[in-house]
Parts: structure tokens; sequence; C-alpha cells
């Protein structure tokens, strides 16, 4: 069993969801996203999502966009994601990378999953990369003992899903909404129906993400997922006022969150 | 025999489909129907009337004495998609994308553009179909092309500018895959070159096919035969595409694409991905990239907008890998001069993006010699390009207000060439 099928048999025992949080490595520089990291797995994180800062994140909305743009002029270099996924493990969090496929390509597929594995990473989510395309990295995921986690859509159709679930490891990324990453008012019934779809070609666990902002969100995506992502808020709390702070309240609330559905 | 090893989605080891899952049904559902319509002989026929009657095609050929006499010995011939509707080559693609996008019932279209010149093709369609328009243009670009903004809000196209990243042409096809991902129901995005994901690459280099197509015949007509060679800017790679794959399976003919050498390759200021980029993936495609150590995508300099990219489409991957075409950087001041020298020797201003191609055949001139014929893609005109020539050259100040040669006094009845 893998740490992150440990993890989510857990999470069933105790009978709720898992709370998965998205933070830009080296974000807004490499010793705060460190400290940030910690506050996460500390909060209440389950899975930590280490994202890599790319100068052309097509699937993500402003927040993270803007958060990749000041991690890259802070200096960012793709091997301080190791460091990251390492801090990650360290406090206690499954650390998990997400990250557009360009960076990996050059570094090298099997490099960079052997450095990603000797860090304690569990895992690669892969936005712009369908399994249909990722025949190197799925090869170099098992030899590592990685899971190759990929995307399902609400244009997804049955066969895709069935496909695009076949090639997953550890858990399915449930993108709930036709869209980029941000924070929306309402999660959207779409989410519940895609995770039904889902259900019914799968038995890996499903982590609903895009759009989940509060306890209430994270309460309601808990009711029908096994996992409940959120990325753009923390990004959010993070880069206001009293950011460690900030992120700390809302991992918490986020982390009540799911024990309540 | 063919030469372009296309099987399924792939030039060789290019191309593919790099894209989030959420856009997979729309690339499957635009891919069947593309290839529905191309069969189709309705579809076919009310293609070649827009081309035709809303187009103006054939565009003519023009042979250039005045400028070829500066070249070295070849004759050369321009292909004049600057005088097609809306100026440039780029409304082939923008006809059959947008009939397209209707036989789907897709209300919307949406579109990035670098120079301009595929934002306004696409606004123009448009207005012409009845489609709801959307334009994504880098900051920079909207400043430096001004008068292409005027004329897309004028067509009725919404414009939006993209301050992200350089604030160039590849930030706008970001925002444009964004805008995709989150409206594909029913949006079309016509996207304006040679990559992307599959189908991209090839349905846009199909519709751009007739370039080629047309020049093989008219230059045929007039010297009896082949060109030896075959020149056209690369940005994205789309009329160059359109005018090659005429001439794809001709061994004797040389096929030269030019790209954005920007300041100099040694300056780093540039948008020569087959001299300094390496292959990688972006917006979609497995191609050559210009990239740091890390993968992250560099910042590109050219004059032109238009080539301002940093990636090329994968059949130029694999052509430029190949062998079977060749490529190189021609610099500002290269096209600069070459655009000036068409200007003042044959009285047609071209798009700073075509003259690259101009310059480009007067470096090779001179190897192919006496007798030997060239054809030039000259993929679009100059207009949007004369207040960045005009700054070049020194014609106006910093305010852009004109200078001119001498100013006629009261008497100057009595004086002058009398």
């Amino acid at each position: 069993m893998s740490v992150l099928d440990d993890l989510f048999a857990g999470c069933r025992e105790e009978g709720r969801s898992a709370l998965v949080g998205y933070l830009p490595a080296g974000y807004p520089d490499l010793p705060t996203s460190l400290e940030a990291i910690r506050t996460l797995a500390d909060a209440g994180a389950d899975i930590i999502e280490v994202g890599v800062p790319y100068t052309d994140p097509l699937m993500d909305g402003p927040v993270v966009e803007r958060a990749a743009s000041t991690a890259l002029r802070s200096g960012f270099r793709l091997t301080d994601v190791f460091t990251v996924v390492a801090a990650a493990r360290d406090a206690g969090a499954v650390p998990v990378v997400m990250t557009y496929w360009n960076p990996v390509l050059r570094y090298g597929v099997d490099r960079f999953a052997q450095d990603l594995a000797d860090a304690g990473g569990a895992g690669l989510i892969t936005p712009d990369l369908i399994p249909d395309e990722a025949g190197a990295w799925r090869a170099a995921a098992e030899e590592q003992d990685l899971a190759p986690v990929f995307l399902v859509a609400p244009s997804s159709t049955d066969a895709r899903l069935r496909s695009t679930t076949q090639a997953c490891r550890g858990f399915v990324y449930v993108a709930s909404t036709m869209g980029v990453t941000g924070v929306r008012d309402a999660v959207g019934s779409d989410a519940e129906r895609l995770v039904g779809r889902t259900r019914a070609v799968t038995d890996l666990p499903l982590c609903v993400g895009l759009g989940v902002s509060t306890g209430d969100q994270a309460a309601e995506v808990a009711g029908f997922a096994d996992g409940v992502i959120v990325g753009s808020a923390l990004v959010r709390a993070l880069g206001g006022p009293d950011g460690l702070g900030a992120l700390r309240r809302l991992t918490e609330e986020l982390a009540a969150g799911v024990r309540r559905a | 025999m063919t030469t372009t090893q296309q099987v399924g989605d792939r030039f060789g080891d290019f191309g593919g489909r790099y894209v989030p899952e959420a856009l997979v049904a729309a690339l499957d559902e635009l891919d069947a129907a593309r290839t529905e319509a191309m069969a189709d002989p309705d579809f076919l026929a009310e293609l070649d009337r827009l081309q035709r009657d809303y187009t103006g095609r054939p565009s003519p050929l023009t042979e250039v004495p005045r400028f070829a006499a500066h070249a070295g010995g070849p004759r050369i011939f321009l292909k004049r998609e600057d005088l097609n509707h809306t100026g440039s080559h780029k409304i082939n693609n923008v006809l059959g994308q947008a009939l397209l996008a209707v036989r789907m019932g897709k209300r919307r279209v949406i579109a990035e553009t670098g120079a301009g010149q595929h934002g306004v093709a696409t606004a123009t369609a448009a207005a012409l179909m009845g489609l709801e328009c959307t334009v994504y243009m880098g900051q920079v670009d909207t400043e430096r092309q001004a008068l292409n903004v005027a004329r897309m809000r004028l067509l009725g196209a919404e414009v939006v500018a993209v301050p992200t990243g350089s604030g160039t042409l590849k930030d706008a096809i970001n925002e444009a895959m964004r805008d995709w991902v989150t409206h594909v129901g029913h949006t079309h995005y016509l996207l304006g070159t040679v990559t992307g994901p599959h189908p991209f690459p090839t349905m846009v280099r199909d519709f751009h096919a007739v370039i080629g197509q047309e020049a093989r015949k008219q230059l045929d007509d007039v010297v009896g035969g082949l060109p030896d060679a075959v020149c056209a800017c690369v940005g994205g790679g789309s009329n160059a595409i359109g005018i090659f794959h005429a001439f794809r399976d001709e061994p004797s003919v040389a096929l030269w694409g030019f790209e954005a050498g920007g300041d100099g390759i040694e300056t780093g200021r540039h948008a020569a991905r087959f001299s300094a980029g390496e292959p990688g993936v972006l917006h979609g495609a497995s191609t050559y990239v210009l990239q740091d150590a890390d993968g992250q995508t560099l910042e590109t300099h050219s004059v032109s907008a238009g080539l301002d990219y940093p990636s090329i489409g994968p059949e130029h991957a694999f052509l430029h890998d190949s062998g079977l075409a060749r490529y190189a950087p021609v610099t500002d001041r290269e096209a600069m001069d070459a655009f000036s020298l068409l200007c003042r020797t044959e009285g047609i201003i071209p798009a700073i993006e075509s003259a690259h191609a101009l310059a480009g055949a007067l470096r090779i001139g001179p190897e192919l010699g006496e007798g030997a014929v060239v054809l030039i893609n000259l993929s679009g005109r100059g207009d949007k390009d004369v207040d960045t020539a005009a700054r070049w050259f020194g014609l106006v100040d910093d305010e852009g207000q004109a200078h001119v040669d001498g100013e006629a006094g009261p008497d100057v009845d009595e004086g002058g060439d009398a």
C-alpha cells in the first residue's frame, strides 16, 4: 500500500474526507514558503500539493498566476520544489507535486521522478498532461512507486473517465467546474454529478478541486468526495496581511469543515 | 512519396495534445467536425466562394525585378497575400474556422493576436457570420499595434489587453486558453497559427495550403517550372506552412523559413527558436521552445509583433529536424533594410513580418545565382507598421510628428525646377 492509500484508508476509518492544501513552492520566497508548508501541515492539511511556479500557467486564475510570478521573481529554481516537498513530509503531511509538464520534461522525466521520490513525494498531478501523452511519465512513476494523478473534468466522456482513472494511482483529481483555478461563491452541482459519474468507473479516492474557499464549502464537498482540494484561497490568505496567521486560521476552518460532513 | 511524416496527431516526435482534460472533448469535436467538413462538397464550395468573392483570391503573383537587382542574380516573385481582404494571409484560415464554428453551432469565437492581423481577420469573419468575438492581445502589442486594435473594435470585437508575463503573443494565447476552458460549450477558439494541440496544426495548415497551391500554378504559368527556393517568415509558422505545403515533396525546391533574429542571437534578444531553443512543450504542442534550464519560457524580442513568440508550430520542428526545410534568423536591422528596399524599388510596403522573408531572400540570392527562381510569401501588408517604420527610419519625432524634407515658402513657384 502506498502512503496515499494508507492516508485515505485512515480518513475513511475516521468517517471524514481528506483536506488537500495547495501552495506554490517558493511563494512569496523560499524561506516563507517552507514556513507556510509547516503551518499548513500543522493546521490540519492531510495532503500538501506543492505547486511548481511556471511562466505560462494556462489552467490557473489570477491568484495562482500572480503567486507563480512572484515566486519566479524571488528566484525560484526547479530543484527548490524538492526542498519544499521534504519539508512537507517532515511536517507530517503527504506531499504531492503539481506541475505543468515542460519543467519536468526539461529536467528529465526519470530524473525528476527519482528526485521527487527521494524527497519523500508521493505523486505528481499534471494539469496539462493527459494519460494519452504520459507514457514516459507513467513508466517512471511505476519505477519509483509514485502516484500519477490525472484530472477528470465535467466535459470528460464516460469512456475518458474510465481510461483516465485507470491511469491514476493514489487518487483522482476531479476538476469540478469548467474553468481555471480560483475562488468561487458556489461550488456548483457539476461537482457532485461528476463525482457520481467518476465513482461509477473507479474505486480510487476522488478529490474535488477548483473553487473551495470556506469551511462550509469544504463540508459540502466532503459530503460526496473523499478529499477536498483548496488552492487559491490559501494562496490569497498567505499573500495578505499576517499571511502565516491567516493561512493557519483558514486551514483550521477547512480542516474542521471536512470533519463536519 | 510524401515527406511529411504525419501519423495521427504527430509530426515525427512533435505535436500531440498537451492540454487540460477539460479541453479534450472540444478538441475531439473539432477534429471530427473539420474531417467531416473537408470531405463535404457544400462546405468546400462555400469556402471557395468566400475566398473568391470576399477575400479576393487567387492573390496575384508579382515579379519584382528592381528588388531582385539587389539579390545577386535570381528572379524573385512575391505571392501577394498582402492583397487579401484584411491585409494578410490570416483570413484564409479564419474563414475556414469561422465556417466550422457555425457548423458546430458555436455562437462565439475567441482569438489571440500578436501583430493584430489574426485578430482583425477574426473580427472580420465574426462580423460577416454574426458571431460574438473576443480578441486577446498582449499589452505591449496593443501599444505598438494601436491601429489594429481600433480596426478590431470598429468591426465589433471586444479587445482584451493582457498585462501578464511579457505582454506579448504567448500571454495572449494563455489568456485565450483560459477563456476557452471556461466557455468551451458555446465558444470556438479560433487559433491563428499552426501550433497548439491537435487538430489545430493540421487544420490551420490545410486552410492555408491554398497559398502554395495557387503560387505553384501561377509560377509554372510564368516560368514553366518550379522555383529553386521558397522563402517565408516564421513566427508560429502559418504562412510558411501554407506556401511550403505544395512543394514539400519536391526535392529540387529549397524551403527556407526565416525567424526573428531581433537584436542578434548573441544578445539573447530575439525569437529564433531553431538557433537557441530546445524541444519542449508549450501551448499544447511538443515542439521547439525558447526556455531556460528549468523549462521556464524565455522572453523574446522582435521589431515585428507577429514573430515575437517563443515557440513554433510542431510541423516546422519536424521539417527542421528532418532537414526537409531550412531555418535561419534575420535581425531587426536586416528586416527593416529589406522593408525599405521593397518600398523604394517596387512601391510595395510589406508587413515587417514578411520583410524577414525578403531579407532572407536577399541573403540566399547570391548562392542561387543568375537564372534561379525565388518565390517569397509576402504574407501581409505594412499599413499597420507605418508608425513603427517611421520611428525606425527617423521620419517622425518622439511625439509622432512627421518630419518633412523641406518647407514650401510663399515664393516656391519662382524657384525649384524652372
